[in-house]
């Protein structure tokens, strides 16, 4: 293969010092010599408090499997090629004709799920007798064969950069997550994907690339953990050039952690779970948990504004990020202290946050972190109806009080939440079940068709988190809320990571379906949630779909001044003759009616090139020319072509 | 171009008589009935006490209360009070008793008066499947005082929602009555209210809080009044404005406009009608004259029609015309001018509105007996029409009406001499048959004045137009071209359209022309000229054909009143009106003007005594900019005789 045991071992050894490192390089890579003046230089000051972590090269083995790092450079051993998540891990019906989720990973893993056939034979009208299987495995007939820009790999070889032009490899940094994507991957269809896959090791790697990718006018798509659902990642089929996908997920180091300011320096490769888990090794945690976190990674966050599910204490990735270093087609942005704040114009964070990946790729991000919380709670309020469900959050975040997470799910999802109840072992388990259900319905009188239920997740040391607690339930109560137990909350977020398989278990049975967000002001919550899921099941019923569509939602985050709203929509396309299309119409059509109500393009899934038609108008004529100006300084031969956003 | 579906194609619904089931059961047993009407989304009605304080409470209203407070200086509470004592004397207290003492009453009442009230049922079915999805507007034409009285009787008897009904305030002074239709669901608006911030806030927080909360349909009249002259007026936009706001604001999904045709036989105020377009005061309203008007409970006014037009999706109207992210920057309960776009949204909406009632309007036979009876007696000192002539041109208007899609209800079973003689009896107050001739029951020598013979004259004539009126909407597209071909200076296609398009800006005031649809209107009528072969349509010329010159002739001739009437109009602002004149001068002196022509016997048409021609000309005039208002008065700088070329006409506006 590919991964030469070569020079970058040598200039690429630290993090910092890397504007003058890279054009070192330069020099190096073209004559021996140099080598050896590359070999003595040394990072300049590493600050001795803190944990330094080197940028070594893979090992001298030609094998690209991992090392102990969750993703490995091959994907395709631990990952499903047509489908979300971990291969070992689905959705299926087991012989008995029961929903079993298979696997090990997680706590549902292994469980029979009794009411999920049911739940999606009324739902949907599916019809377990009637399957749409996925096509088994990848022809790589069906992929086109690259197309190589000679010179950029002769040169790219000579740096020692692993790379691949495998059809695999190629096909699977061509697609995110949206349903069009998956759908045509299930079909065996494969549109045009990148021609040479690319892992750098470090910043300095990514340097290298860069520069290659400019001086032999290459295409550079920056690939994190995949999880994008904005077309973020398709290649743009216009795109003539070759395509290089520059996929950063080994660039995972943590680099060092500064317990005296909080703070720590991360390669922006590392996964969400990875950040975390090495944080919690040192007792620490960023907090940002995107509920992709398993696979997203912490340079995607960036470069999408993502938002994560304890953003109320921790806040987004705004409020986290300390520092940002972007390798650019002009060289590498970044700022020149560690200070909290600075006022010295607009904030370039703010060109490199967002820019989903037009201008460069994220390489290094320094984060703030927090010490791992003493106590966590786990919390869920039922509400008779989700009007009262929404004035409770309403007022929780009028008095600030949020917990690290508060949602709201509206009377679908909390029967759907239902269906995925696993199998009660005790008779114990489920009489007490009864009992509540009977003690909500009957005794107080909640409509079960109308009830919504909220789940909550409190941290902190244990006294506040009690007082806390408390101090929210009060609200709650005055909105007719009544407590509903930890577990179901507990369950209600544990669903949150299993709910992306089920897509894939929906499409096995004609089920396709999405979910998309956005954020309201508070006064508009209600009026847009009833009005987007009602155009969703107008358009769907004028678009010729037999069965009414699931259309639900939920509020996820709360602001001082509004709410994060997310709409799931699914349906059963037997009988249509092009399902993806009335898809894409039906989803167009939800968010005109988004934008309609007030709500914004996007809360944190980004623009991609699924929703650009809208950004002009979002950002009027003059955003959108100062956008272009910035592309047009930093990126003036669309060496980051990806066509995400403008 | 014009492709529209061939009218004659129109599907409509059939009818039923709901007065032929109350002929054969009790009518207390069915005014005590089991009423279980389906709601919107399972809402219950609201208690009209609920309803207040819901919008008291409102966000909207305590704005323009602390908006009103600060401009005034006076407390919050006084204006509180005064928006409440506003909302006292607005608000509908239905209740079920009095509708069902209505309902029994207006059975006998109903049951004397007509011979049947038939309504199409699956309109029925339609509106009730609406009512249950969105919140629902009616809109019901409005030609009588019966016509909401009409409506909620027959959504009682249809076991639906009551609709809230917005009536004008003159219906208070009728002390008993004006509380009876409270109670039966009206709710009254002040008749103008210009610049009264708190009193349109009230009165727009009141109607959208029904709406949006789906507590019953909304009923107004787009017309804002009874037409007096059976021809639809030009829709009022207030309310409409009101009710699409929810929608347009994302407060709602969707609103269901229901366009509802009634068409009577005979209106009940038929000659009253006369009497005060000519000027000849309008009794006020009160009880004591509802009384006296008990005569005309003896008389037999024939059936009523009433259709319920297809429910409208404001949302649909909406479509690709509004953008509704405009109002995603400003908090929704300050209220604020709706912009042009949505005022010309509004506006062309209602024009499609009052066209789709138009367009559901039943017409009887002798709506064509009348069109065909007033141009026979315009055309000169007769003895009338004879009877079996009368009947051919009936037949041959009959076929002619059909094919430009009037929804014209001739009794097929019957010869055509028996329809026709049917519905003259019907209407022997104003046709008189001597000696085998028809002719209209103009009075002769009974007057002592020349002048009152004329009004007694323009009595019958007003009434027998405003039946003609009821098929205008028919005829006017065509007859607007047959009069522009007939004006053309030449058949150039160009110089017909050039002429067309000047005489619909012309009276676009006097009838329901969409703005901006000059072409569309100019293809529909070539193509239904061009379809019954009266003329041909080639890439530059419009020919008369041979048959096409009957046709013609009949369609210039409906129109020619209206001409005359502008024409004698301009005559005296020219002639007469050298120096400024007040409004309230105009309609005297026009008047006083007309008559003189009349009585000289220059001009032949005494419907142009109609205040309503008289009006909607003046307002032509201002809008074309021939005349000028200056602080509330009427100047008249100067004005060129319309006659002539159109373009030249059109340019002369000052």
């Amino acid at each position: 293969m590919d991964a030469l045991p070569s020079l970058h071992k040598h200039g690429s050894s630290m993090a910092s010092n890397s504007s003058g490192g890279g054009s070192d390089r330069q020099r190096i890579a073209q004559q021996r010599l140099r080598i050896i003046a590359g070999h003595l230089r040394r990072p300049v000051d590493v600050d001795s408090t803190i944990l330094a972590a080197e940028c070594k090269a893979q090992d001298s083995k030609t094998d690209v499997s991992s090392e102990g790092k969750t993703v490995p450079r091959r994907r395709q051993e631990i990952m499903k090629w047509n489908g979300w998540g971990y291969s070992d891990t689905k959705f299926l019906f087991n012989k008995k004709g029961q929903a079993e989720f298979t696997g090990k990973r997680y706590k549902l893993s292994g469980m029979i799920m009794p009411a999920l056939k049911d739940w999606l034979e009324d739902t949907f009208g599916t019809n377990l007798q009637h399957k749409s299987p996925a096509t088994p495995i990848l022809t790589s007939s069906a992929v086109q064969p690259p197309t190589l820009n000679e010179a950029f790999v002769e040169e790219l070889k000579s740096t020692g950069i692993p790379f691949s032009h495998d059809a695999e490899d190629r096909v699977f940094r061509a697609h995110g997550h949206c349903l069009h994507e998956i759908f045509a991957l299930r079909e065996g269809k494969v549109g045009r994907v990148p021609d040479l896959v690319v892992w750098p090791n470090c910043h300095n790697d990514v340097v290298r690339i860069v520069e290659l990718a400019c001086k032999h006018n290459v295409c550079l798509i920056p690939y994190g953990g995949g999880t994008s659902v904005s077309s973020g990642l398709e290649c743009p089929p216009e795109e003539t050039r070759s395509i290089v996908s520059l996929d950063t997920s080994q660039m995972s180091r943590i680099l060092w952690i500064d317990e005296k300011n909080l703070t720590a320096h991360m390669e922006a490769g590392i996964v969400g779970q990875d950040l975390e888990r090495l944080l919690n090794e040192s007792g620490y945690c960023t907090g940002h948990e995107p509920d992709s976190m398993e696979f997203s990674s912490l340079g995607g966050w960036v470069a999408t504004r993502a938002s994560g599910m304890k953003k109320n204490i921790y806040g987004n990735i705004e409020d986290l990020v300390i520092r940002v270093k972007m390798v650019t087609p002009q060289g590498v942005i970044e700022k020149s202290c560690l200070g909290p704040r600075m006022s010295t114009g607009p904030d370039i964070h703010h060109f490199i946050m967002g820019s989903e990946g037009t201008l460069g790729v994220v390489t290094e991000v320094t984060m703030k972190i927090r010490p791992m919380p003493e106590y966590q709670k786990y919390g869920s309020v039922v509400f008779p109806n989700f009007e009262q469900g929404v004035a409770c959050l309403r007022e929780v975040a009028k008095q600030r009080c949020a917990p690290a997470s508060i949602r709201l799910m509206d009377n679908e999802q909390f029967k759907f939440g239902h269906a995925l109840k696993p199998q009660v072992s005790s008779m114990f388990t489920s009489f007490l079940d009864g009992l509540k259900t009977f003690y909500i319905t009957k005794f107080k009188g909640f409509d079960p068709n109308c009830l919504c239920v909220a789940t909550l997740l409190f941290e902190g040391h244990r006294e506040k988190v009690l007082q806390h607690e408390k101090q929210v339930y009060d609200i709650a109560a005055q909105f007719g809320g009544l407590a509903a137990g930890e577990d179901n909350g507990q369950r209600g977020y544990m669903l949150t990571f299993v709910i992306a398989y089920l897509r894939d278990l929906g499409m096995d049975y004609y089920v396709i379906g999405e979910s998309f967000e956005t954020s309201v002001p508070w006064d508009r919550v209600l009026d847009i949630c009833r009005n987007v899921k009602l155009r969703i099941i107008q358009e769907c019923k004028d678009k010729g779909v037999q069965f009414q569509p699931l259309a639900s939602c939920r509020a996820t985050q709360t602001y001082d001044s509004g709410a994060c709203v997310y709409f799931y929509f699914a349906f059963n396309y037997r009988g249509l003759s092009d399902p993806v299309h009335v898809f894409e119409e039906v989803e167009h059509a939800a968010r005109e009616e988004i934008l309609a109500n007030g709500g914004s393009l996007s809360h944190h899934h980004g623009v991609g090139k699924l929703r650009k038609e809208w950004m002009r108008e979002a950002v009027s004529n003059v955003g959108m020319g100062m956008l272009k100006s910035v592309k047009d300084y930093v990126d003036p031969n669309n060496i980051f072509g990806n066509r995400n956003l403008l | 171009h014009y492709n529209q579906r061939d009218p004659m194609l129109k599907k409509r619904d059939d009818f039923e008589d709901v007065l032929e089931e109350r002929r054969n059961s009790s009518d207390l047993r069915y005014a005590l009935r089991c009423y279980t009407p389906v709601l919107y989304k399972g809402v219950p009605p609201c208690k009209s006490s609920m309803l207040k304080s819901m919008v008291l409470q409102s966000d909207q209203l305590h704005y323009v209360i602390s908006q009103v407070s600060k401009e005034t200086g006076r407390k919050t509470d006084e204006v509180q009070e005064e928006a409440s004592a506003i909302l006292d004397e607005m608000a509908h207290c239905q209740q079920l008793s009095t509708v069902r003492f209505f309902a029994f009453t207006l059975s006998k009442v109903f049951k004397s008066l007509f011979r049947s009230i038939c309504v199409n049922e699956e309109g029925i079915q339609r509106l009730q499947q609406a009512i249950q999805e969105h919140p629902v507007v009616l809109l019901p034409s409005h030609r009588s005082y019966m016509d909401f009285l009409l409506m909620s009787y027959l959504l009682y008897t249809y076991d639906l929602t009551l609709p809230v009904i917005a009536a004008g305030m003159d219906f208070m002074g009728m002390k008993f009555v004006g509380e009876m239709l409270r109670m039966s669901g009206a709710f009254f608006i002040r008749r103008s209210f210009g610049g009264d911030k708190l009193y349109w806030a009230v009165f727009s927080e009141y109607v959208k809080t029904m709406l949006k909360n789906g507590f019953a349909p909304v009923e107004f009249f787009l017309e804002g009044t009874r037409s007096r002259t059976s021809k639809s007026l030009t829709p009022k936009l207030g309310l409409l404005n009101i009710a699409m706001d929810p929608f347009l604001k994302g407060e709602v999904f969707d609103v269901s406009v229901v366009p509802v045709s009634i068409s009577y036989e005979r209106i009940l105020e038929e000659t009253l009608y006369a009497r005060e377009l000519l000027g000849i005061p309008k009794p006020k309203e009160s009880t004591s004259g509802l009384f006296k008007a008990r005569k005309v409970l003896s008389e037999d006014y024939g059936s009523i029609h009433v259709y319920f037009g297809q429910p409208v999706s404001v949302r649909s109207l909406a479509e690709g015309r509004v953008n509704r992210r405009q109002f995603n920057l400003v908090p929704r309960h300050i209220p604020g001018k709706p912009g042009e776009d949505i005022h010309s949204f509004v506006n062309d909406s209602a024009y499609k509105l009052v066209r789709a009632q138009e367009e559901n309007m039943v017409l009887k036979p002798w709506v064509l007996l009348a069109s065909l009876l007033l141009q026979n007696q315009a055309a000169g000192p007769k003895e009338g029409l004879p009877l079996d002539e009368l009947t051919a041109q009936a037949v041959w208007l009959r076929d002619l009406s059909r094919q430009y899609g009037a929804f014209l209800h001739w009794p097929d079973q019957m010869t055509p001499s028996e329809v026709v003689s049917s519905s003259l009896s019907l209407h022997r107050g104003l046709v008189r048959i001597c000696e085998g001739k028809v002719q209209l029951a103009v009075e002769q020598g009974l007057a002592a004045t020349p002048e009152e013979k004329l009004l007694n004259q323009a009595v019958i004539v007003l009434s027998c137009a405003s039946y003609r009126n009821q098929a205008l909407h028919v005829f006017l597209r065509p007859a607007l071209l047959a009069s522009a071909i007939h004006t053309a200076s030449s058949t150039q296609k160009q110089e017909v359209f050039n002429s067309f398009s000047f005489l619909r800006n012309m009276f676009s005031n006097e009838f329901i022309l969409c703005p901006g649809a000059t072409v569309q209107d100019f293809e529909e009528a070539s193509y239904l000229l061009v379809k019954t072969g009266a003329v041909q349509v080639s890439q530059q010329e419009v020919v008369v054909t041979e048959g096409g010159h009957r046709t013609l002739a009949f369609l210039i001739a409906m129109l020619d009143p209206f001409l005359q009437g502008y024409q004698v109009v301009c005559r005296f602002l020219c002639e007469e009106a050298t120096e400024t004149l007040t409004e309230k001068q105009f309609i005297p002196a026009v008047r006083k003007f007309i008559i003189k022509h009349l009585l000289a016997g220059g001009l032949r048409y005494a419907e142009v005594l109609s205040s309503d021609l008289q009006k909607n000309s003046l307002a032509a005039f201002l809008r074309l900019g021939a005349v000028q208002k200056i602080k509330g008065y009427v100047g008249f700088d100067h004005l060129e005789c319309l006659v002539g070329p159109p373009s030249r006409a059109q340019n002369t506006t000052l």
